[in-house]
């Protein structure tokens, strides 16, 4: 008898999953029919991941030394050429994405939680505490973001997780102030005030309440940063202060010895250069048809 | 509006105290021992290099408490004086006196050239709008917001030395030693800087431009029978520029960060690649002088476009 109930029960969870499923494919067909521009940039960065993911499949050994190969065109065996040690830039694109994928969406993670919960307490208790936290916002929003992160590197020194801290305090700001203007209208609305006269806690109005009618706007604002993370990264790792060595990164292989052979072969610049266009690119249009979608001020 | 003036000028002041406190404290407390990696001590250094080390170290005041230190840096500051490199010889007052007309002349020419481009394309793609011209210049500022300057930089040397057998002049010249030749210098690290600032600003001045071409005075406009020149540039925008010149604070912070990589990657000598080199050789009182006019700069520009708005577009009306 148990196992007849076990059954049915694992039926009910297989298809109330599978309708799931099914609602975000369905969810996700409409966002591209609706939005074609943002169902192919969503298209490319699924591929993307995909490629990051099975990285160490697709890609051959980057730290091979090829030498005959040396700064060597587009070919059969380098489709997208070698750089100056021989090393494969088609593998070596393929590893980098991955840091260029790991860093941006950490540190916009990462950004976007800290910009919400500043944000949103900034909002809620107002007075000297949102004076004083604001000005830490208006410092970030208008310090020169390479500046801040080159510093911040330079004293933490180079690792993965440095910089992908440097890259969020980047991020930080944008959120923030606009987690804040949304509190402060939530403030005068007659629900929050309904859950203040019902006695509950701080922390419940600002999770159980606050939190949810936030979710979109942070949405959007990450998805909008997303692409400015994406080009920090790699313009730390042009300067050099990226992720250490010899990790390849995109910006890193734009860098140094990149440049002294540019008479020689120039697709060793090429090639990154455009991966890292083509990312950002798509990046920005998928945010730029999150924003449509999602932003209740632009609703019709 | 004299109170808000008055009020928006010492708000300024906390901001940038609180970078220098931040800038201080996080080269202070950074692990590992500036004077001994200045000098490329190792664990194992004889103890006459350590003695060596101790001594400069008192020398150059780090041996005190870190509020001391901070105090003495913040008063030395208040007299314009930012304190000495870590290289011998060399104030940072003097580096930045060096410097600066560099990357100013960089910054004032990118930020000419973005705005002298997108402002014109951003007319054409709203008067084209919905266009095959408009859809074109559009995508092509997308690609411009999504391009790294420092691989816009890159192609431009590849393109000009490749294609035209042409580099721009090697040692940099000053523009008031030859005007033409300094031309030739900046022009092209210029263009690669703006790239973003001008895709942005074409972008602001199209949907700008749209909204206000929708508006009853430029039917009137129409109606009465002006030239569609005369709609366009004195009724149309006049108004849409003014979201554009808000963004002048931003753009200025974009150059900023731009000029670090420009001047490196062009080999110009200004601020930019002095601050890296500083970061490079833990030049620490170069860092964070050179951080905090930076810094001082952005914050200087941004506070002026607030007090500017009002001026530009009369409806604004600060309390």
């Amino acid at each position: 008898m148990a196992t007849v109930t076990d059954t049915i029960t694992a039926q009910k969870i297989g298809t109330a999953v599978g309708g799931y499923l099914w609602g975000v494919v369905t969810g996700l067909v409409s966002f591209g029919r609706k939005k074609p521009l943002g169902g192919i940039s969503l298209l490319f960065l699924v591929g993307l991941v995909t490629v990051a993911v099975f990285a160490d499949q697709i890609a051959q050994d980057p730290f091979h030394f090829d030498r005959p190969a040396r700064l060597a065109g587009p070919s059969w065996d380098h489709w997208l050429g070698a750089d100056s040690f021989g090393r494969d830039t088609f593998s070596r694109l393929v590893v980098g994405s991955r840091i260029a994928l790991i860093v941006s969406f950490s540190s916009v993670g990462f950004g976007a939680g800290v910009g919400t919960f500043i944000g949103l307490t900034s909002g809620y208790f107002g007075g000297k505490f949102d004076l004083i936290v604001q000005r830490f916002v208006d410092f970030l929003i208008a310090m020169p973001g390479l500046v801040v992160a080159l510093v911040l590197v330079a004293v933490l020194g180079r690792s993965l997780m440095n910089v992908i801290f440097a890259v969020a305090v980047l991020s930080i700001p944008g959120t923030a102030r606009i987690v804040r203007a949304l509190a402060l209208s939530l403030n005068q609305t007659e629900f929050i005030m309904a859950a203040r006269a019902v006695g509950a806690s701080t922390p419940r109005i600002l999770l159980r309440h606050f939190f949810p009618q936030v979710i979109p706007l942070v949405l959007i604002a990450a998805s909008g940063g997303l692409g400015g993370a994406i080009l920090a990264e790699a313009s730390l790792s042009f300067l050099g202060l990226g992720p250490a060595p010899p990790t390849p990164t995109w910006g890193a292989m734009l860098s140094g010895s990149a440049i002294q052979f540019i008479d020689e072969s120039i697709w060793i610049v090429v090639f990154p250069g455009v991966a890292l266009t083509l990312t950002v690119l798509f990046v920005n249009l998928l945010g730029d048809a999150l924003r449509d979608v999602l932003d209740p001020r632009l609703r019709t | 509006m004299q109170a808000y003036i008055i009020r928006r000028i010492l708000l300024f002041l906390p901001v940038l105290l609180i970078f220098s406190v931040v800038l201080f404290l996080m080269l202070r407390v950074m692990p590992g021992d500036v004077v001994g990696l200045y000098l490329g001590l190792e664990e194992d250094s004889p103890p006459l290099e350590k003695e060596e080390a101790d001594r400069i170290r008192a020398q150059l005041g780090f041996d005190r408490p870190i509020p001391v230190q901070y105090g003495d840096w913040i008063w030395d500051i208040v007299r314009l004086d930012l304190g000495d490199s870590l290289s011998a010889g060399r104030s940072v007052n003097k580096v930045v006196r060096q410097k600066m007309p560099v990357s100013l002349e960089l910054g004032v020419m990118s930020l000419a050239i973005a705005y002298i481009l997108s402002i014109p394309s951003g007319i054409f793609m709203a008067i084209r709008q919905d266009t095959w011209a408009d859809y074109i210049t559009r995508v092509l500022t997308l690609i411009g917001l999504a391009t790294p300057t420092f691989w816009v930089g890159i192609m431009i040397v590849i393109i000009l030395s490749r294609e035209f057998g042409w580099l721009p002049p090697l040692a940099y010249v000053q523009l008031w030693d030859d005007p033409w030749v300094n031309f030739q210098q900046m022009i092209w690290p210029a263009l690669a800087t703006g790239t973003s600032s001008m895709a942005f600003s074409a972008r602001i001045t199209r949907s700008s431009m749209l909204e206000v071409l929708r508006q009853d005075y430029i039917r009137t406009a129409a109606a009465k029978g002006l030239a569609y020149r005369t709609q366009i540039i004195r009724h149309a925008l006049r108004n849409a520029l003014i979201p554009v010149i808000t963004l002048f604070g931003l753009a200025v912070t974009n150059v900023a960060s731009g000029s670090v990589i420009m001047e490196t990657l062009f080999g110009l000598p200004g601020l930019g690649q002095e601050f890296l080199r500083a970061i490079n050789t833990r030049d620490f009182p170069l860092v964070q002088g050179i951080a905090l006019v930076l810094a001082g700069w952005v914050l200087g520009v941004n506070l002026l476009v607030d007090l500017l708005y009002p001026l530009i577009d009369p409806r604004v009306k600060y309390t």
